[in-house]
Formats: structure tokens, C-alpha cells, sequence
């Protein structure tokens, strides 16, 4: 499993109700209810990876987070989930409302475009950066409105949403974010990882 | 026709208190005696139309054996033509059973891990409790004076399977279509006796077009002249040119537009022009004339009135007085529902209402729509995702069961 999945099961208590949003093929979502004894859900747009969850026996619905969350009750979860899928959706501000509607807490991960390659891969190159955690094209990418660790943690203090904690990623290593270090953050992870509460 | 029942009593040990007696069937059907299995129920079964039945039959087949903590059974529930004979040859058609895809030895539905039980449904014919039956009172069939039901009386009625093979609880209860709403109407009516539920191309409520479509259909019936007022039987007649009509109608909208394209197009059948007449010139004429003609073999004209009936009547939304999560609060059941792309008589949308309703009281619920170009018809027929992902579903569950 990979590292961004550990430290977002370590955020997560046992025995609480979680929901995945774009659980994918449900790697995490296994994890989380056999080794934390949670009640996990997920969503998921592809019909694979919908196929491959409920073949494991995961209880995943397929559906567009964008329009399908609207059908689960206010804290209907302690968690919820959202990894590197923020900057895909039309609307990512009316996303993370539903989230923090959803779920008591959300638990959001974003791949940085603040980190120094991805700068300097514009700077030098003069090209939309590729790299490791954002491997396409512009012209096939998924994602439409690229953030930084910045730009969220920026976000979330001028919409008063809490950050309970704000993790950086970098080659496996995990630091803790704040006011003072941001700028340094956000040039040095390749991953932000955030826990937030309205 | 179907059902013509001349009951050689071969009387049986009771098994259990509701049954005071078990009988053995023959049903001489196209002048071949088949042996259907049945039992008759001795116990009262209010219907929704008010009337109270008693001593009814009920047919029914399994496949697999009961294991001994007895929870490998699953309960099938057949479509608006379907019958008991899921699987292997139907001995009445002698064709494949109607989901033989799905169920049989090393299918989705493993027949050598699950006691597969599969009952016709009260108003079929089949050998089950309907208007081809003999009205004891008349010494008559039964026809149009037999009680309009509803999919409510067809899963109370087969409750009484449970008790009869002394099953606590299924393991699943799984349908499609009008198999799908007596799944749903069956965990509303009996929230803990089925760890898992998987309704298929259903719908929580029978829409406008469901309702006129089969209005269609019963129309084409009670226009043919030899229906006679429902009384057919009685006379030695067959409403057989207007059930024909009725189920090639029916069979379109089981069809999607670019399945029926893609399969005949515009292909002439045995000619190489057209012959400026009336003629089944076109392939998909001939098609569907032929699913007419071999249908009126096997169902009865009256049934299908009565079991198109009870699905238009079918409304669990209502029923809960316009909030379906209400049908489904009281269950821990795990349910899975899967819809299909080119489903226009079910479409995904309905069956996400039901998902939706689930979803809003927080029940275990997994969702997918296949894609697939066969319509309706995708969950009868050879639809390769389809069939694996019910197929690890239903046994990831059964390993957890």
C-alpha cells in the first residue's frame, strides 16, 4: 500500500464509519476494514474499478462525487475520504462543502504543483509539467483546476474550515504544516495531505 | 395450454405444521405428463384485494442440497414469463432453463454451494395458484374470477418456503425485473430473513410507460376474440393470436434500439427483395413472430393479464407514503443492485432511487450499472461482467456469511 494510504488510515480511528469518495479499485478501502474494523463505503465513477470493489466484497456505489453525494444525510460518517481526486472535479469548492457535510471530518489529498519540479519543469522547459504523481499530458489530463499546499491550506483559512492537520509527503518522509513553514512546504512535497472539519 | 392440472395425489409425511399435505403433480401439458413439484399451503393468506386464500399451490424446483447450518439457500424470484425451472433443461419447454447463464454448477450462482430454491409465482402457471387452475367450488377454471394479486401476496405466499424447508434465513434473495420488486417487497415484508439482497433491472415503482405498455399487452389479449371474457378454458379456446401480440410487444422494449440494429438491421428474411406485401419481409418481423407463436406454447393468457396486473399495482414508495427508505429501515440486509446501459423499461435512474433510499439511512448498499447493448434482457442473458461480478459478489458474501 502506498505511504499517502498509511497516513491517511493513521488519521482515521477504529470502529468509525468512513466513506471513500473515488475509492478507485479499493486498495485503501480494504485496508481500512480489515486491519481498523471500520464501516467503510466508497463511491467511484469507473465501472472497472466499481466491478473490482464489489467483487472483494466492498460495499461501493458507482457514482459521480460531484452530483452522488447529495444522497447521504448531514455527519452521515465520521470520514470522509478524498485522495488526489480534488482538482479533477468541476466544482471543487462545492465538493469539499459536501464533504464536510457528509462527513464530520474530511480527510483531503492533493498533488502539490507548488513542488520545485513542477516549477522548475515549467521554468525551464516551458512545458505543463509532467511528473511522477501528475504522469498526463495537458491535453489528456483529468485535472482541471490544479492546486498548491498553499493554495488549500489559503483556501480552507479564508472559508474558516478547520485544519485539525496538515501533512507534506516527500519521498516517503511526512512533516507536519504550518503557518511558518508553508512557503517551504509547499516548494519542497510532492503531496499534501489535510484533515478538516467545518 | 399451461397447467392443466389433473392432481394425482401421491400423499406425502407433512413436514410441517402449515402443511397438512404435500402432493405430487402432473401437469399433462402439450400431451406430455411432467412431474412438478408443489406444495399446498394450509395456511390463510390474506390477498391485497381483500379476499382470503387457503389450501393454495404453490410450485416449486431447487437445485444444490441445503447444507447443515442450512444457510447456503438463495430464493430466486422469477420474472412476469419465467417459472420455477431456473436452471438446466425446463422439463416443460425442454429448452435451457431461463437463467441458465447465471445459474448451474460453476455459474455465478454456484448450484454445488447453494441450495438454489425457485417457486412460480401465485397467478402463473406453472403448476402455482392461478386462473388456469380448477376453482373448487365450480369445478371450473378459475379465468378472470380469479382474485387480482399483487407482487405483496406472490412474496407472502412464498415465505411459506422457508418454513417448509425449515430455513431460518436465506443467504440471499435475488430477482430481475418483476424478480427484482418481489426482492425488494420481500426484505421490506421480512427484514431479517435474508443476509443479502440483490435486485436486479427493477424498479421501487412501476412507472407511466411500464403501465402502458403492458396495458398494451393485455389489450391485444381481451381484443382476441376467443379470450371470452377470461373464459377460455371453459370453452376449449385460445386468446393465442392476441397473447402472441402481446408478447412480441413486450419483447421489444426487453430490447435496446442498437441491440435490435446490430442483430438484424434491415436483413430480409429468406428473400433477396422486398415482396410488396404483408409477409414477415424483415428479418425482425419474422423474429418476433416466431417469439409470439413459441410463447403461446408455454403461457397463459390469463396469467399474464393477472401478473401484469400485479406489477402496474407494484409501488413500494407509496406504500410508504412517498419515502422508500421507510421500506427498508428496519433490515441489516446487504444489498447489491446492478442496472444495465441499454435498459430503457428499467433504466439505471430508477434503479439508483432505490440506492438513494438506501444510501439515506445509511443501509449496506453496492451499485452498479453494467454496460452492456442487450436492454432489458442483459440480466438473462450471456453478459460476461455481469455475470462475474454477481458471481464474486455473491461468494465473497457467502464467505463472510
Amino acid at each position: 500500500m502506498k505511504q499517502e494510504f498509511k497516513i491517511i488510515s493513521d488519521l482515521i480511528e477504529k470502529n468509525t464509519r468512513v466513506l471513500d469518495v473515488g475509492c478507485g479499485d479499493g486498495i485503501l478501502m480494504e485496508y481500512l476494514k480489515y486491519n481498523k474494523e471500520i464501516d467503510i463505503r466508497g463511491i467511484e465513477i469507473s465501472k472497472d474499478n466499481v466491478q473490482k470493489c464489489l467483487s472483494k466484497g466492498l460495499t461501493v456505489i458507482e457514482g459521480d462525487a460531484e452530483k452522488d453525494l447529495l444522497q447521504f444525510p448531514d455527519s452521515s460518517f465520521d470520514f470522509v475520504i478524498l485522495s488526489q481526486t480534488l482538482q479533477a472535479f468541476l466544482n471543487p469548492e462545492i465538493v469539499i462543502k459536501e464533504l464536510l457535510r457528509v462527513g464530520k471530518k474530511a480527510i483531503v489529498t492533493i498533488p502539490n504543483f507548488g513542488f520545485w519540479k513542477v516549477r522548475l519543469h515549467l521554468l525551464i522547459k516551458g512545458t505543463m509539467p509532467i511528473t511522477k504523481n501528475l504522469p498526463d499530458e495537458w491535453y489528456n489530463t483529468p485535472n482541471l483546476h490544479m492546486c498548491t499546499i498553499k493554495d488549500f491550506y489559503n483556501f480552507c483559512e479564508n472559508r474558516r474550515i478547520k485544519l485539525d492537520n496538515s501533512l507534506a509527503l516527500h519521498n516517503e518522509k511526512i512533516s507536519s504544516i504550518n503557518k511558518l513553514n508553508l512557503n517551504i512546504k509547499n516548494l519542497s512535497a510532492e503531496l499534501g495531505i489535510f484533515l478538516i472539519e467545518s | 395450454m399451461c397447467a392443466d392440472l389433473t392432481e394425482l395425489r401421491a400423499l406425502k409425511k407433512p413436514l410441517n405444521k402449515f402443511f397438512s399435505l404435500t402432493i405430487q403433480i402432473w401437469l399433462i401439458f402439450m400431451n406430455k405428463n411432467v412431474n412438478i413439484k408443489n406444495i399446498i399451503i394450509d395456511k390463510p393468506l390474506k390477498l391485497d384485494c381483500g379476499k382470503t386464500i387457503n389450501n393454495y399451490s404453490l410450485a416449486y424446483e431447487t437445485y444444490g442440497s441445503l447444507n447443515e447450518k442450512k444457510n447456503n439457500a438463495i430464493l430466486i424470484f422469477h420474472a412476469l414469463t419465467g417459472d420455477q425451472f431456473v436452471s438446466g433443461i425446463n422439463p416443460i419447454t425442454k429448452k435451457e432453463g431461463w437463467w441458465s447463464y447465471a445459474v448451474g454448477l460453476g455459474k455465478a450462482i454456484d448450484t454445488d454451494k447453494y441450495f438454489v430454491i425457485c417457486a412460480n409465482v401465485i397467478g402463473g402457471c406453472m403448476g402455482s395458484y392461478g386462473p388456469s387452475e380448477i376453482n373448487p367450488d365450480t369445478n371450473k377454471k378459475y379465468g378472470t374470477t380469479f382474485p387480482v394479486i399483487t407482487i405483496n401476496d406472490m412474496v407472502n405466499a412464498q415465505f411459506n418456503l422457508l418454513s417448509f424447508f425449515n430455513i431460518d434465513k436465506l443467504f440471499a434473495v435475488i430477482g430481475g425485473s418483476m424478480g427484482g420488486m418481489q426482492t425488494l417487497q420481500f426484505v421490506n415484508n421480512f427484514p431479517d430473513k435474508a443476509k443479502v439482497a440483490i435486485p436486479i433491472a427493477c424498479t421501487a415503482s412501476h412507472s407511466a410507460q411500464n403501465i402502458a405498455f403492458n396495458e398494451l399487452g393485455r389489450q391485444s389479449i381481451m381484443a382476441d376474440a376467443n379470450w371470452e371474457n377470461g373464459d377460455y378454458s371453459n370453452q376449449n379456446k385460445n386468446p393465442n393470436k392476441g397473447l402472441s401480440v402481446a408478447r412480441m410487444a413486450a419483447h421489444i422494449t426487453y430490447l435496446s434500439k442498437n441491440g435490435l440494429q446490430e442483430k438484424f438491421g434491415r436483413k430480409l428474411q429468406e428473400r433477396d427483395d422486398l415482396k410488396f406485401g404483408f409477409d414477415a419481409d424483415f428479418q425482425i418481423e419474422s423474429y418476433l413472430r416466431y417469439q409470439g407463436s413459441v410463447f403461446v406454447d408455454r403461457f397463459d393468457a390469463n396469467s399474464y393479464l393477472y401478473i401484469t396486473r400485479a406489477m402496474d399495482y407494484f409501488d413500494l414508495i407509496k406504500e410508504h407514503h412517498g419515502n422508500l427508505s421507510k421500506a427498508f429501515e428496519k433490515t441489516k440486509t446487504k444489498f447489491l443492485i446492478i442496472s444495465f446501459t441499454s435498459d430503457w423499461l428499467y433504466p439505471t435512474s430508477e434503479n439508483k432511487e432505490i440506492v438513494i433510499a438506501l444510501n439515506a439511512i445509511g443501509a449496506e448498499v453496492g451499485f452498479v450499472e453494467i454496460e452492456s447493448d442487450k436492454g432489458h434482457d442483459s440480466f438473462l442473458l450471456k453478459v460476461p461482467k455481469f455475470l462475474n461480478t454477481l458471481g464474486d459478489y455473491i461468494k465473497t458474501a457467502y464467505s463472510k456469511n
